[in-house]
């Protein structure tokens, strides 16, 4: 069953990936991102992980990609145009990224002693479910930099209130 | 029940796959990154890579069975968010500057 799901949502995800690059309309990019989110979603759900699984839907799937289709709206972003794009990243970029994967796969596969996931992990050993312990250490030893992530938070709204504002301080002598 | 279906469906998933897919997801933002011409999808192709990343803390998490893993995907989001928020802001102001999305058009600060 966990192979089952395995196969068909990674597959899902790796297929909105490819899907992302390949099209050049930006909003059918952000709902093949969708796609990759919710299925990466139910990937988390897998390895055991419901909490997180919750928060990529409403965080990622629901909010963030909400704000990028608002804005791909409120531009009105047409088909992009293609072009040659920039020597550096065709000389530098591409054989770069395949290094990367090549060597991070062959690290992966060599690696020894990692496990493997099945559907008996899901169930949680001892009726102690991930959520209480994740909440525990959450809010008891990293307390602190969970607070900090508030302000962050709020400097980042304030930020982009105060770079979206039309005008920006110059248009304002009227008032 | 045929057997082998049988036995398919207690197979268990290698947790190395979960790495390679979270190593190719990053790959394929990196890969979005080079070769989107959009600003709006550059964005998304780092949305991508911090996905990809994510996935494999997600996966060594189950692997150790420690929760700080996951803690720190929780953080990451948290990151993200804010980045989209502030990211998204800086786009709205360079298309009401400069009336354009095209990376190739937004060229000031290049080399």
């Amino acid at each position: 069953m966990h192979l089952i799901f395995f196969i068909v949502f990674a597959g899902l995800c790796l297929a909105g990936a490819v899907n992302l690059l390949l099209q050049s309309h930006p909003i059918a990019s952000a709902l093949s991102l969708i796609v990759v989110m919710v299925s990466l979603a139910v990937l988390y759900l897998l390895l055991g992980a419901e909490f997180l699984a919750a928060a990529q839907v409403i965080v990622y799937a629901g909010a963030i990609m909400v704000l990028f289709t608002f804005v791909v709206m409120l531009l009105n972003a047409g088909r992009e145009e293609r072009t040659r794009g920039s020597h550096v990243a065709r000389l530098v970029g591409f054989p770069s990224v395949a290094v990367i994967l090549g060597i991070i796969a062959t690290v992966i596969l060599k690696a020894q002693g990692l496990g493997s996931a099945g559907l008996a992990g899901l169930s949680g050993e001892k009726g102690h479910t991930n959520i209480e312990e994740l909440s525990t250490v959450l809010f008891t030893k990293l307390l602190l930099p969970f607070e900090v992530t508030s302000v962050l938070i709020l400097i980042a709204i304030l930020g982009a209130v105060a770079l979206a504002r039309h005008g920006d301080g110059e248009g304002m002598h009227g008032k | 029940m045929n057997p082998t279906y049988a036995h398919m469906l207690q197979q268990e998933v290698p947790l190395s796959w979960y790495l390679l897919l979270s190593a190719v997801l990053f790959c394929l933002g990196v890969l979005g990154f080079l070769i989107k011409r959009n600003l709006i999808t550059v964005f998304m192709s780092i949305e991508l890579m911090l996905n990809g990343v994510n996935l494999s803390f997600v996966t060594f998490a189950h692997q150790w069975h420690a929760v700080k893993g996951q803690i720190f995907v929780f953080f990451v989001m948290v990151v993200a968010a804010a980045e989209a928020a502030v990211g998204l802001a800086i786009i709205i102001a360079i298309f009401r500057a400069r009336a354009t999305l095209a990376v190739d058009r937004i060229d000031l600060m290049k080399l």
